[in-house]
């Protein structure tokens, strides 16, 4: 009951805001304190909230003006965004908001996709990833990627992990074996596999598996890891795991992980970004965020008041 | 939110019976809602979908006990039954069949009087045996008819004796004596028999060399004479009548045809001395009608005293025609021997086929599922595919016929094999031929069930196999295509099963009703791929509708569809069997 007083207020503020967003729908309102989620939502070209701090980290990545559309539906809106060397950042943000659309452009799997067309760059290490001129293959080597569900392939975990060196025509047995073992523990996973190798990688447990996608997706030593709600498909101790790994690996890897765990974000990132129906709203350290928002929707949002 | 908390308030207000008795009243308003709706309790829907599954198994398995056991019997031996007519014709056979019927009236008033009042009293109906009584050289038939208000009686003779011959079909009759160089030797059954036991094996064996001779000696000379007369007619086609070449092959075709008909005179020497060694030794028969009948020893096949054989020596009979079934070439316009050659062809043009139609199958719908685009040109192109299953097999056989025998075939003949022209090598019905119709025939259930198997591997797996960088090849062929393959193998069963089931296409692309030789064989270049073959489907249809003498085909065709039957099968365990293996290698585990 104690919220009411400051819905109602919001409430009273969004019908006289909605009619002013309706006439200008891509100005800025001014008064940065007192935004709502419909006014991020009514602005096509929504200037977001990035904490000064980011700007003195080295970025691997810098997303620069990014739209993206499904067909004729935009799914991402106006994206700024650098990502910081060596670090951890969560993407946060309800069901639909384009956290996994943003980050699957990252190494353009999002290419497969019919009718999707973007706007906008992205920069790795300052060179374009959407240039004509960019290799996609390449591109995706200096990236590995994590997927929402485990997705071992149906071979021997050896077999698994060595798969970026095997399609590059590696085949070097000590050079893989090697690779693989370095891999797998970096992943956490060689003292529980170490055995059996050679069997099939669909045997393993959920959090096993999602390990082992993380020690293949490490095997080929890319710049930046890309993890799509790495943990949602598992239990509690598998995600603890996961997210142990996660904190060894931050400094060797930078780390762009979608999550929808408030926690987990808390606990595992440096940075956070908190994205509402494809716009970026607030990007920040992870401590600030969490504690000391610049916008109201970001708090909300964060504090479970809605989403 | 008032409303509903004021509720409780007002509730202790009302007599507790009222609420009790609306509360049951609802119950059984809805108790009744639910037993008044037969459909709702989804019986008749169970009962409609397991009645729909009977009545299918139930025909599947009519027809096969039906082909089974008559397929099984055929080989059985059965006793020799001597009938004596009223008229006192003597009838001696096996019996075959029975079955009643109506006399014609025309018969049935010449028949005595108190015949006719039986059949009256059985309401005009008639029973009659069908015996096959063989012996169509002297009678020339091979099946009487023996109703039984014409016979006097049957007798089972000790020492009628069925005989096996390589032409004329079967002997029905009596051993009487046995001649060797036209000496009598032994002149009761028992001891004519005991002859024949004697000399019968060695007698065949030279029967087997001598056709060995004329087949594969014989053989082997005209194929160097006809190479060489294709060497001088392609000099003659290549450099003109004039020239130093075609003379030269002319001179080495006069050599050859000079060498080869002195081994043909040495052949023929060989074959000459084994007849005349056979021919020493001649079984002396009569039939029941007292008729004599001198049969060379290597003219009989098997020969067995039907009364006398025990158990054992019934069930070594059967096996011993089972084996001559299977492993023999068959004799008498195909209606008896063996179906070695359909089963060679059935398999080989099967196998061809498979090699053909898979990996086309699977290139073609790795196209139309992994790169093309989807839209209305796909789609059209998927419908045609669909249609093209339903296409009478017919019209592929005619199209197998035009285009591959006669526009491919006729082109490599003219380019490869000018010399043999006017006679067709290629240009005509064969074996690849064949297995190129049934591919084309088969490459729609290929495609739609290859199509289904690669849209059902998750796109999990492909981007997990994007995500570490792996183009659209490598993903294809690292992770797409070994998880489809169990489904490309299951298309691959469905394609065998049609093909290998598929008889009208084939008798225009190259089955024939005897293939003289092999499609595979010891000559180079072993596989034959131009030359026609036998198929135990158009050996189905052959026997049950061309053959001169369908009563004694008719077990055959249900032995036929058995063994064929048996082959599919065979041939589908072991592509299932390879399946499962595929797939166990991709259990996925639950978590």
């Amino acid at each position: 009951m104690g919220t009411n007083p400051v819905m109602d207020k919001s409430m009273t503020t969004t019908e006289s805001d909605l009619n002013t967003a309706a006439t200008t729908s891509v100005t800025q309102p001014d008064d940065r304190d007192q935004l709502t989620l419909e006014q991020i939502a009514a602005c096509d070209n929504f200037k977001s909230e990035i904490h000064d701090s980011l700007y003195q980290e080295t970025s691997i990545i810098n997303v620069k003006d990014f739209n993206l559309w499904y067909g004729t539906k935009q799914a991402l809106f106006n994206i700024n965004m650098p990502i910081a060397e060596g670090q951890v950042t969560a993407l946060v943000g309800p069901s639909g908001c384009g956290k996994s659309t943003l980050l699957r452009s990252v190494n353009r799997i999002n290419d497969l996709i019919d009718g999707l067309h973007i706007g906008g760059d992205m920069l790795l290490n300052g060179t374009s990833i959407y240039d004509k001129s960019v290799d996609v293959i390449e591109l995706r080597k200096r990236m590995g990627m994590v997927f929402q569900k485990p997705n071992p392939f149906p071979m021997s975990i050896f077999e698994n992990v060595v798969y970026s060196l095997r399609i590059d025509g590696e085949r070097n047995k000590g050079v893989l074996e090697e690779v693989c073992e370095r891999s797998l523990r970096g992943a956490a996973l060689w003292d529980e596999v170490k055995d059996r190798i050679h069997e099939s990688a669909l045997g393993l447990s959920g959090g096993q598996q999602q390990r082992l996608c993380i020690a293949r997706a490490i095997a080929a030593e890319p710049e930046v890891l890309l993890m799509d709600e790495p943990c949602s498909a598992l239990d509690p101790i598998a995600t603890g795991k996961i997210e142990d790994l996660v904190e060894e690996l931050r400094g060797e890897y930078t780390i762009l992980m979608v999550t929808h765990n408030m926690q987990q974000a808390s606990r595992a990132s440096n940075y956070t970004a908190f994205m509402y129906l494809g716009r970026l709203v607030e990007y920040g350290p992870t401590r600030d965020i969490f504690t000391n928002p610049h916008l109201r929707p970001t708090e909300d949002y964060i504090s479970g008041r809605f989403g | 939110m008032s409303t509903t908390l004021k509720e409780p308030q007002n509730t202790p207000a009302l007599p507790r019976e009222i609420i009790r008795g609306s509360m049951s009243a609802r119950k059984k308003a809805r108790g009744n809602r639910g037993g008044r709706s037969l459909l709702a309790k989804g019986e008749p829907m169970l009962w409609l979908t397991g009645g729909g599954l009977v009545v299918a198994v139930v025909m599947i398995i009519a027809l096969l006990t039906l082909v089974i056991i008559q397929g099984a019997v055929t080989f059985w031996p059965k006793p020799v039954v001597q009938f004596t007519l009223k008229d006192n014709t003597i009838y001696m056979g096996e019996v075959t069949r029975d079955d009643t019927y109506k006399p014609e009236p025309g018969v049935l008033n010449s028949l005595p009087a108190d015949v006719q009042a039986d059949i009256a009293a059985n309401e005009g109906w008639a029973h009659r045996e069908l015996v096959r009584t063989g012996n169509f050289d002297l009678t020339n038939t091979h099946f009487h008819w023996v109703e039984d208000f014409n016979s006097q009686g049957q007798t089972l003779p000790k020492w009628a004796t069925v005989i096996e011959r390589n032409s004329w079909g079967r002997f029905y009759g009596m051993p009487k004596s046995f001649l060797i160089d036209g000496k009598v030797v032994a002149d009761t059954p028992q001891a004519a028999w005991a002859e024949y036991i004697k000399y019968h094996d060695e007698v065949r064996e030279r029967w087997h060399e001598r056709r060995g001779l004329e087949k594969h000696d014989i053989g082997r000379e005209s194929r160097k004479v006809d190479h060489a007369r294709l060497e001088m007619k392609s000099a003659l086609l290549e450099h003109g009548k004039d020239s130093a070449e075609y003379r030269e092959a002319q001179a080495n075709y006069d050599a050859i045809e000079a060498q080869v008909n002195v081994a043909y005179a040495r052949i023929r020497e060989e074959i000459n001395a084994l007849n005349a060694e056979n021919d020493r030794y001649q079984l002396v028969m009569e039939t029941a009608q007292g008729q004599e009948k001198q049969l060379g020893l290597a003219e009989i096949v098997r020969a067995y005293p039907a009364n006398q054989l025990g158990l054992g020596g019934k069930i070594s009979l059967y096996l011993s025609r089972w084996w001559e079934f299977l492993s023999d070439e068959p004799r008498e316009a195909n209606s008896e021997g063996g179906v070695f050659p359909a089963i060679f062809g059935t398999v080989a043009m099967t196998l061809i086929m498979s090699v053909l139609v898979v990996p086309f199958g699977v290139l073609a719908s790795l196209y139309l599922r992994e790169y093309a685009k989807a839209g209305p040109m796909i789609s059209a192109v998927r419908i045609a595919i669909n249609n093209l299953a339903g296409v009478p097999s017919i019209v592929f056989g005619v199209f197998g016929l035009g285009f591959f025998c006669y526009v491919v075939g006729g082109t490599i003949d003219e380019v490869f094999f000018k010399a043999s022209l006017p006679n067709p090598t290629f240009g005509t019905g064969g074996l690849l031929w064949a297995a190129l119709t049934l591919a084309l025939l088969t490459l729609p259930v290929v495609i739609v069930s290859t199509e289904e198997a690669l849209a059902a591997v998750p796109g999990s797996m492909r981007e997990g196999s994007y995500g570490c960088g792996a183009s659209k090849w490598q993903t294809i062929r690292r992770i797409v295509l070994p998880r489809a393959m169990p489904g490309v193998m299951t298309g691959a069963i469905l394609a065998m099963a049609r093909g290998a089931g598929e008889v009208a296409p084939l008798m225009l692309v190259g089955a024939v009703k005897l293939a003289p030789e092999l499609p595979i064989d010891g000559v180079y270049p072993f596989l034959h791929a131009q030359r026609s073959f036998m198929h135990l489907g158009f050996h189905v249809y052959d026997l049950g509708f061309q053959s001169q003498n369908a009563e004694a085909a008719k077990p055959m065709v249900f032995t036929t569809t058995l063994l064929l039957i048996c082959i599919v099968a065979f041939l589908n365990l072991f592509a299932i069997w390879l399946r499962a293996r595929l797939r166990r290698k991709f259990v996925s585990s639950q978590f």
